[in-house]
């Protein structure tokens, strides 16, 4: 088969105009949001409020309320859950996240079973890019742009939020505000990324463009570049891929990023394995020289 | 004269742990004091409270004759964290930290102007880092990433300067140079308050010592501070004779 065709033969059908865009759109915001999760060290409360997130979608398609308000209240609801199981326990943080989101996400699960039109439900958990209807993309494109716009404005308060708390304090600025700030556009952002890869993976596209850009670069400002762009290569790529071989769709845009990050793992110019295991040897050789 | 950092009766308990009993002190202007204490002395749990990042059970803090929140956003308090709080992986430059200090004069989003640049640029100076203003913090010895969060409480423009052992892992020639720099923001009329457990650089970099142990113990001049039988008060006997 020609490249040509490799490219353009899926766009005939809308449906896969459709997937393109919200995996574009989905994978550029969670690129960025991955950055600060990245940094932070919130890899885990990334995916406990992923998974949070999932009654609050079911009861919003109940109620027929937009999917970002429920997901907004159970995300909060987990962080507000979990940081009181922290402070008023001696149950550790690790713990009080698996509990809250396990229990929440399983509460989401029971929801469905008991929600009529099923199909339609079970896709969150699972992600279905390839049935996001016109609306859907309208819907995500306008949440993703809150979040983007948030974010690049926010960017260098958010920085310094991650990297040094104690010094936003000191300026003035409120750091437990940027904190909620931060896990709002969390919250946000899985619900446009359930709609590509599904609850159970969203939490890839909130870590592994943030950790692949980590290892290429030493600059704040070039990784919020770097981790969408590779993202949306990546998930573009795993669209591809899971048309032609006929696979999941969710499945192969995580495997891509996977792969991606383990080559950049070994291969990055200056923090890749190969990369420092040659420095050593260098500097171990001219020290013998030097002897 | 006004105090730059005004302390009254305060207590603060973490859970049944009484971290501060009834402090009070004031913090002269224009003056570097050393706030001298051991691990679990209080001297962090000062530090938050004058921050306001903890809460206390019972006094006040006024810095400059205004609420502490009031004096934060005017910026008039600038922070230098232990070394071991900060994450020297991450993907910052020495410029990109010493910008920060300016983050509170900036608009909305922080966009950096020339004001901003210049103010930085000088700071960079000062504490000799202007050939390193553009590696990442992590290739950066203990002492030189001190005097870059130095930089930036000086391009902040902070007049009151709080360093947590700013000489935990640092070299001797960074030490020397962050004394002669504290010595300096000083005499232009900065308050400097350095809390630490580090006892011979005292002499040449304080004026005066306040001896910490729950509550103040004492409060006065470095050569009566460092006198034997004060320090008891501070450190307990046993430490003494180990260090004799």
């Amino acid at each position: 088969m020609n490249p040509v065709d490799f490219v353009l033969e899926p766009l005939h059908y809308e449906f896969m105009v459709r997937a393109l865009a919200t995996t574009v759109i989905a994978a550029v915001v969670c690129a960025l949001l991955s950055c600060w999760l990245v940094l932070i060290g919130w890899s885990l409360m990334g995916d406990a409020v992923s998974h949070a997130v999932l009654p609050g979608v079911v009861l919003a398609y109940v109620v027929g309320a937009p999917f970002a308000l429920g997901a907004l209240v159970f995300g909060g609801l987990a962080v507000g859950l979990i940081g009181a199981i922290r402070d008023t326990s001696r149950v550790k943080e690790d713990a009080a996240i698996g509990i809250v989101f396990t229990t929440l996400f399983a509460l989401g699960l029971v929801l469905i079973s008991v929600t009529p039109s099923q199909t339609d439900l079970n896709h969150i958990v699972f992600g279905n890019i390839l049935g996001v209807s016109t609306s859907d993309v309208a819907q995500i494109a306008i949440l993703a742009a809150v979040a983007l716009v948030v974010l690049v404005l926010k960017r260098r308060d958010l920085m310094l939020y991650a990297f040094d708390p104690t010094h936003a304090q000191a300026i003035g600025l409120n750091p437990r505000r940027l904190g909620a700030l931060l896990l709002g556009l969390l919250a946000l952002t899985a619900v446009v990324a359930l709609q590509v890869v599904g609850v159970i993976l969203v939490v890839a596209m909130l870590i592994i463009p943030g950790a692949t850009a980590y290892l290429l670069t030493d600059r704040f400002g070039r990784m919020l570049v770097i981790a969408p762009v590779t993202s949306t290569v990546c998930a573009v790529v795993g669209l591809y891929l899971s048309y032609w071989l006929d696979a999941s769709s969710g499945g192969l845009i995580v495997v891509v990023q996977g792969v991606l990050f383990g080559l950049v793992f070994f291969l990055s110019p200056r923090h890749g394995v190969v990369a420092r295991r040659l420095t050593r040897r260098r500097r171990r050789r001219s020290y013998t020289l030097a002897r | 004269m006004t105090p730059a950092i005004d302390v009254a009766g305060l207590t603060v308990h973490y859970g049944q742990v009484r971290a501060l009993d009834d402090v009070s002190l004031r913090v002269r202007p224009g003056r570097v004091t050393g706030l001298i204490g051991m691990n679990g002395s209080g001297k962090s749990t000062l530090f938050k409270t004058i921050m306001g990042m903890t809460r206390p059970d019972r006094g006040t803090v006024l810095i400059e004759d205004s609420a502490p929140a009031r004096a934060r956003k005017n910026g008039l308090v600038g922070y230098v964290p232990q070394t071991e709080d900060v994450d020297r992986t991450f993907p910052v430059s020495v410029r990109d930290v010493a910008t920060m200090g300016r983050y509170g004069r900036m608009g909305f989003t922080r966009r950096v102007r020339g004001e901003d640049r210049t103010a930085v640029s000088k700071a960079l100076e000062r504490v000799e880092l202007s050939d390193y203003a553009d590696r990442q913090i992590g290739q950066l010895s203990g002492g030189q990433a001190k005097r870059a969060f130095l930089a930036r409480g000086i391009a902040q423009g902070a007049r009151i300067l709080l360093l947590d052992e700013p000489f935990a892992g640092v070299d001797k020639r960074s030490e020397a140079t962050i004394v002669r720099l504290l010595r300096e923001l000083a005499e232009e009329g900065r308050t400097v308050l350095v809390s630490t457990h580090d006892l011979h650089a005292l002499p040449r970099l304080a004026d005066e010592a306040i001896l910490l142990q729950r509550r103040v113990v004492f409060h006065g001049t470095v050569a009566e501070a460092l006198r034997p039988e004060t320090l008891a008060l501070a450190f307990g006997l046993d430490m003494l004779e180990a260090v004799a």
